[in-house]
């Protein structure tokens, strides 16, 4: 596959971002970003810092050239659109041509398995793909049958690296530092890839996390993973920095795990009366699509604490920044013409 | 005229309860100890360093014909049971059609004959198609040669057709092995339901769900004086209550997979979808439980569990490939590294769980080397190291997680009998 990676845009991006980074960038070696499981603490950093840069380059309004001549996949077997969306847009952002491939009417259906349509897909010469995928385990499976770079943009319960890692720079942004701060993350954990991401970014920047939700939604041990487990969401309220309120993940739950919507809000929902009872500089997270009325309340979705729409935009951020990370992987090993 | 000599063997045979260096005998398809007559020509087949065993059996196996020839056949599947050391094995009656009419059944013992490998018996499915409803056509099942019932691996879950169906079968005095289950409590869960279940994001299945059914089962036994064997446990309490069960005398008994002796959950971090089985692995602690059983005698046999299945059936997202390891040819290594390094089990306890255990779960004549007994024999060398590779299975399958691992133990010769049918080192020659 011939390659035409062209950097003309790196003078600009060595003046903008620091030596110190850019020689930290040098030294990321991953090929792909399957989970933030596997990620240590610098890794992670680096990642928030490089999309630090990209979100300061934003108000210069000029074109970066990073991803210029790479081909960037978006292979969703599941529906998304908001992920899918900021993905595309990150890798635009970057000169990258994109293939947006949607299983559904694809191949999927006439009976091909994923890893076949994965390696169609990169024969036509892509360089990293994005996946998303209902089943946990894909984008990992997925690794050991394709050269290209692959970065999980959502695999089932699994993980989410990219909604943790802009949840956390939403978080950083705001507060200066994870160490010692207290995120509750509420809701249903044990069907939340996001819930998971977060806990192992979170963890590893030093952050105390609280999970809480009914026992239904607790997957067993997750205490291991050095989290406090609450089941009554007012008792953690005046403890938390920030709460993140998990969608309640009506598509993925088999049979009922709580008995009704309205007392799940009851117990669950965030709201102006739980508000009060918050720390007065709390940060509100929700990953969203929010369903507002069932994990927030309207009032608090849009108040002063929210961060639901910041949290977007720095998920393009972040996505820039994996992008260029893997990509840099990508041009190490092919080599650039 | 001609006879066979296995010569400088160490001869065990836990039937009989010998472990000793001694000379055997096949003639006329029986085992001698005297030698024949002068006039007999003798072939003989060099023993020394090898153990001799009774012909190895395994209760229970899928070979998924008719209906799913690209994982096995009878013929490839009883190839792959000559490999790996097993005379004699039972077929799962979970093919399509399922074996629930004498004809099917009937099917199963004449492919076996035309294959002319191990002895293939058919277990016939306790309820018809094998939907737990409606009770199967159990003595016409019998009459076409059903060694004993079984839907499979689907547990048998209304309480009262299991009832009915060891109250009917203990006519023929024909153990029911149930894959014991709570369905609702699986459900569409992959892995053990724990720490690592919870890590990976995949459905859990918790251990709760076969400790409930192997409780109904024992109650439904002492019930009704049935026999029930519990095929392939997992879980610790399940070992537990077998215990307590047979302590009371209940016609109760439970195998083992060779694989659940050594793997737990923690090993599915790679998403492999050969390690998706069911059950699944469960934790250290049950896995050694179940080391335990097997040491005071709770798990009286060991199985294969053998489930082939065609590569693009596996080569899918781990929780939509199907469960199952193609396992009759690992059989032996597995067990040594799981129970013979580690001195859990001695060769003559091991080769007990692979003869008597499953010859008296269903009143067989064979897993013995007694005088007169037809000569179904397994030779191995315990000391040979060699590596496994699937892709020379003789099974049409491939999944099985310990491709490519060294390994120790090895099957030499089979015979069924007196008719050697199996010798490693001319099929390795040609693979």
């Amino acid at each position: 596959m011939a390659l035409s990676y062209k950097f003309s845009c790196c003078d600009l991006f060595l003046m903008s971002d620091s030596n110190e980074v850019t020689a930290r960038i040098e030294r990321w070696n991953r090929r792909h970003l399957l989970g933030l499981q596997q990620l240590d603490a610098s890794e992670v950093e680096l990642i928030l810092d490089h999309a630090a840069y990209f979100k300061e380059l934003q108000s210069t309004r000029v074109k970066l050239e990073h991803l210029n001549g790479c081909v960037v996949g978006n292979l969703f077997f599941e529906p998304s659109t908001r992920t899918k969306t900021s993905f595309s847009l990150a890798a635009k952002r970057l000169s990258a041509d994109t293939i947006d491939w949607t299983a559904t009417g694809s191949s999927v259906s006439k009976g091909e398995t994923f890893i076949d349509t994965a390696l169609t897909i990169e024969s036509m010469g892509v360089d990293l793909m994005v996946i998303r995928h209902s089943s946990p385990g894909a984008p990992e499976l997925l690794s050991k049958h394709l050269r290209a770079g692959i970065l999980n943009a959502g695999d089932g319960t699994h993980e989410h690296p990219t909604q943790g890692l802009l949840d956390i720079f939403t978080i950083r942004e705001q507060l200066h530092t994870l160490v010692g701060k207290t995120v509750t993350l509420v809701g249903d954990i044990k069907h939340s890839r996001v819930a998971r991401s977060n806990i192992w970014g979170l963890k590893a920047l030093g952050a105390n996390v609280i999970v809480c939700g009914p026992p239904t939604l607790i997957p067993p041990e997750i205490e291991r993973l050095g989290v406090e487990v609450a089941h009554r969401f007012d008792d953690v309220l005046e403890r938390s920095d920030v709460i993140n309120l998990l969608r309640v993940q009506f598509e993925r739950q088999r049979g009922a795990f709580f008995p009704s919507i309205a007392e799940y809000a009851h117990l669950f929902g965030m709201n102006r009366s739980r508000l009060k009872q918050c720390r007065p500089d709390v940060l509100v997270l929700a990953p969203g699509p929010i369903n507002r009325g069932v994990e927030i309340t309207p009032d608090v979705a849009d108040g002063k604490h929210s961060q639901i729409l910041n949290q977007v935009t720095n998920g393009l951020f972040v996505r820039m920044a994996c992008l260029h990370l893997l990509a840099q992987t990508q041009i190490r090993e092919k080599g650039v013409e | 005229m001609s006879a066979l000599l296995i010569q400088g063997g160490r001869l065990i045979d836990p039937s009989q309860g010998i472990d000793q260096c001694r000379d055997v005998y096949i003639e006329n398809g029986r085992i001698r100890y005297e030698a024949p007559a002068p006039s007999v020509e003798i072939e003989t087949i060099d023993a020394r360093g090898l153990i001799v065993s009774p012909g190895w059996i395994d209760c229970h196996v899928s070979f998924r014909e008719p209906g799913n020839e690209e994982d096995e056949t009878i013929e490839t599947g009883a190839a792959a049971a000559l490999a790996g050391g097993f005379t004699a094995v039972c077929s799962l009656p979970d093919t399509f059609p399922v074996v629930d009419s004498r004809a099917s059944a009937e099917f199963v013992v004449r492919q076996s004959e035309r294959a002319g490998k191990c002895r293939v018996h058919p277990l016939g499915a306790v309820t018809k198609g094998h939907l737990g409803e409606e009770l199967a056509e159990i003595g016409h099942l019998v009459d076409g040669g059903a060694i004993g019932f079984s839907d499979g691996k689907r547990p048998i879950s209304n309480p009262e057709i299991m009832r009915r169906s060891l109250q009917y079968t203990s006519m023929w005095n024909r153990p029911i092995l149930n894959h014991a289950q709570v369905p609702e409590l699986v459900h569409d869960g992959v892995m053990h339901e724990g720490f690592h279940s919870t890590v990976l994001g995949l459905r859990g299945i918790p251990a709760s769900a076969e400790e409930i059914m192997v409780r109904r089962d024992i109650a439904l036994a002492e019930d009704t004086g049935g026999r029930v064997h519990l095929m392939s446990i997992s879980s610790m309490r399940s070992v537990e209550e077998i215990r307590q069960a047979k302590a009371r005398n209940i016609h109760v008994s439970a195998d083992v997979a060779p694989h659940h002796l050594l793997l737990t959950d923690e090993s599915l971090a790679s998403y492999d979808t050969n390690l998706k089985v069911n059950p699944p692995f469960r934790t250290e602690e049950h896995r050694k439980a179940l080391i335990d059983g097997l040491k005071d005698g709770t798990i009286a046999m060991i199985s294969s569990d053998h489930q082939p299945l065609a590569e693009e059936k596996k080569s899918l997202e781990f929780d939509h490939a199907p469960f199952g390891i193609s396992g009759l040819e690992t059989v032996l290594p597995l067990c040594c590294r799981a129970l013979i390094e580690p001195k859990h089990l001695s060769w003559s306890d091991l080769i007990s769980k692979l003869t008597v255990g499953p010859a008296n779960l269903f009143e067989m004549n064979s897993g013995t080397l007694a005088n007169g007994a037809v000569a179904d024999v397994t030779i191995i060398d315990p000391n040979e190291t060699w590596t496994i590779r699937a892709e020379d299975f003789l099974s049409k399958s491939r999944n099985n997680p310990f491709d490519g691992e060294t390994v120790q133990g090895r099957v030499k010769y089979t015979i069924v009998e007196g008719e050697v049918r199996y010798r490693q080192e001319e099929v390795s020659r040609l693979a």
